[in-house]
């Protein structure tokens, strides 16, 4: 029982511990990871049934493709990578700690005839001042060598950048200390979208993911906005002027403080990105019998109900009506009007020429008074786990520039006397590394 | 000027593929040499326009389809150089040339204009992130090339007729040598691509990554050659199992650049 048992546990282990395992992950992984790319991910059910049959949006929604990146078996594929790669190391780790620190300080015959590079030589003196030599060659043209006595004969060993064996290691610790990273960030941060309106301020937003309104512990005010055109029309840059406030006074430092595209404002593990903006434009309305003017504030696209029922949505506005309409200047909205009882009309309206709507004909007279106020539309992220994350891309760096670009170079000499046997090897690059080993048996030999 | 300079690299681009496919007819040094003379000039003039097209615009030309496909001739010509002086194989210019020169005539059908950047491009990260990429794509362009030319050597060998084209090229240790170089090159680089995109996205959008399709594409390619390497240095996926890989990576690759800007929507919608 205990032997069925215990070959279990080695079967299991042995099945974590196989590169075969990394293998299927990383494909698995790659292969799932396109679902998410062809169907649209997290968008309203409305969207999705524009798309697909009821039927296989319940398929899809059964088998979590509308957020399939934290659907449960695409997290369990990367908790079974993370658990592959702990595994791995752990099992290949101590044999690669021996070998730097308990080098081979000895090449024996075996070792000889496993090295691909090998030189063999006759140099005039004894063993001792052959020692002496080599030890001071070694030093100055590749490492300071480390010296043995087996029997008459001297050991020399010599090796460099021996630590680069581990940076496989620091890899596959970087990637679990970025995983936990994300972890910390999807527990415990948030993410959401604000929108500010000139003169306002916001003290709350609401998380995308869960859908809970997260206090941000002060305010935070939009002075001002700007936006400047390339002269194509083209947003060349929009920058908002911020302020946090605590408790109703200004921070130090956080007053007007301007944000763009690129340069986020944080304040309290919470950061501000400069991600859209629009404009609330005025409009006014008359009855044609006359009457007091009623005032209507409205942003791009958003409905906004007028007394006495029904709708308005400014459609579309334009900084200079010319180019659409020749001979009227100024700026210009498009307005549809939806009524109670659901019959929809258009309007144009121009700045310049208030009494254009007259000709419409229509019980209500409407006017254009131009743009009020921008308002600024910033993303909302609180991510405590940004700086782990970070800390795992820097390690990664790191551990890549070792375990890629060097390699653990290895020499070893046997003198005795008058004969000098050099062997040489690589962990990585051994082409790149012979010439280097030749040069130096050459340079040996005129010694 | 930039026009010209454009049109003068193709040229040397055009001339350099043929004779390049001359040598594969006609393998005598001195083509290969004329060859090797021709790309490194065309390499030069076309590493000159970039430069002047970096000083008109005020940023890194790689913001339109006509910008974007030139920087991957140009990286792909470069980094094909320093394979060429480093294993003397003229012969690999046969298989990757012509790539660039098809890149170069892609590019000329798009508008030239300089496009204003969208603010949201406006960051150094755009230079460094985006030479990181391509300097990476185009060491995998020559892990395809290596591959390509595995598969013929091998089908010679396999046929055991070994014709006039199994003396050109080298030998299957050496494709698989190139193959492998450019993976422990291309790998890094398309890791230290994707780290400086997340702190990138981290300062523009607020997010580190936000499985946006371009991100999942990159992130698909780097499984795939992560899986090629772990497949190479432990379990023996040498030689034709590799060159296979390196030919689906870099298909995989080719649509994470163009393919998801074209196909698919996202936030890096920008060309």
């Amino acid at each position: 029982m205990t032997t069925h048992k215990r070959s279990f546990t080695t079967a299991l282990w042995d099945f974590f511990c196989s590169l075969k395992l990394s293998i299927s992950l990383l494909i698995g992984l790659a292969l799932t990871s396109i679902i998410g790319t062809i169907i649209k991910q997290n968008a309203s059910m409305d969207e999705y049934q524009h798309y697909y049959s009821d039927s296989t949006i319940r398929i899809f929604n059964s088998l979590g493709f509308f957020d399939m990146y934290h659907s449960w078996w695409f997290i369990l594929l990367l908790y079974l990578l993370t658990v592959n790669l702990v595994a791995c190391s752990i099992k290949r780790l101590p044999r690669v700690w021996k070998m730097i620190a308990e080098p081979t300080l000895v090449m024996d015959e075996g070792l000889e005839k496993s090295l691909s590079l090998t030189h063999e030589f006759k140099l005039a003196g004894d063993a001792a001042t052959l020692r002496d030599k080599l030890t001071a060659f070694l030093s100055q043209e590749f490492a300071p060598p480390v010296i043995t006595e087996v029997d008459g004969e001297y050991h020399l060993f010599a090796q460099k950048a021996r630590w680069c064996r581990l940076g496989v290691y620091v890899v596959h610790l970087s990637i679990i200390i970025i995983f936990i990273g994300a972890i910390i960030g999807s527990t415990f941060g948030a993410k959401g979208f604000v929108q500010i309106t000139e003169g306002q301020s916001v003290g709350s937003f609401v998380d995308r993911y869960t859908g809970k309104t997260v206090d941000l512990g002060y305010t935070l005010a939009l002075r001002q906005f700007e936006v400047e055109y390339y002269p194509s029309g083209a947003p060349k840059e929009y920058r908002s002027f911020l302020t946090v406030l605590e408790n109703g006074q200004p921070v130090p430092g956080l007053i007007d403080r301007k944000i763009i595209v690129n340069d986020p404002l944080t304040y309290k593990g919470i950061t501000f990105y400069q991600s859209s903006y629009g404009t609330i434009h005025q409009l006014t309305m008359r009855d044609r019998k006359g009457g007091a003017p009623y005032k209507i504030e409205a942003a791009d696209k958003e409905p906004v109900s007028l007394p006495g029922g029904g709708f308005a949505v400014i459609a579309e506005s334009v900084p200079d009506v010319s180019p659409y309409m020749p001979g009227f200047t100024g700026p210009a909205v498009k307005v549809v009007l939806e009524e109670r009882n659901g019959t929809q009309q258009s309007l144009i309206l121009l700045q310049n020429n208030p009494q254009f709507d007259l000709q419409r004909g229509g019980a209500q007279i409407f006017t254009y008074d131009g743009k009020t106020k921008y308002f600024t539309g910033l993303q909302v992220a609180k991510d405590p786990g940004v700086w782990v994350v970070w800390l795992g891309c820097a390690l990664m760096v790191i551990g890549i520039c070792m375990a890629f670009f060097m390699s653990h170079r290895r020499v070893w000499a046997r003198i005795s006397k008058g004969q000098v046997v050099l062997g040489g090897t690589a962990s990585k690059n051994q082409p790149g590394f012979q010439l280097h080993f030749d040069e130096l048996a050459d340079k040996l030999k005129k010694l | 000027m930039n026009a010209l300079l454009f049109k003068i690299t193709i040229g040397f681009y055009f001339i350099a593929t043929v004779m390049y496919l001359v040598y594969l007819l006609k393998p005598r040094d001195l083509v290969g040499r004329l060859s090797h003379w021709l790309i490194s000039s065309g390499f030069v003039l076309h590493l000159v326009f970039t430069a002047f097209r970096y000083h008109e615009a005020g940023y890194t030309p790689i913001t339109n389809l006509h910008e974007a496909l030139s920087f991957f001739a140009l990286a792909i010509v470069g980094v094909f150089i320093a394979f060429e002086r480093k294993y003397h194989i003229f012969i690999l210019g046969s298989f990757v040339i012509p790539l660039a020169l098809l890149l170069m005539a892609a590019s000329s059908t798009f508008p030239s204009a300089v496009v204003p950047l969208n603010p949201a491009l406006k960051s150094q990260w755009l230079l460094v992130h985006t030479t990181l990429a391509f300097i990476s794509y185009a060491t995998f362009a020559i892990a395809f090339g290596a591959g390509i030319m595995y598969l013929i050597q091998e089908h010679f060998l396999k046929s055991k007729r070994l014709g006039a084209m199994y003396h050109k090229l080298p030998s299957l240790d050496t494709l698989d040598e190139i193959n492998y170089r450019s993976l422990t090159f291309g790998f890094p680089l398309l890791t230290f691509a994707i780290i400086t995109g997340a702190i990138w996205a981290e300062t523009a959008w607020g997010t580190y990554w936000s499985w946006d399709p371009k991100e999942t594409w990159s992130l698909i390619t780097w499984f795939v050659y992560a899986a090629l390497i772990h497949g190479r240095l432990t379990t023996g996926w040498r030689g034709r199992k590799a060159a296979i890989l390196a030919i689906i990576g870099f298909f995989i690759l080719l649509f994470t650049f163009l393919g998801v800007n074209l196909l698919l929507k996202g936030l890096h919608s920008y060309i």
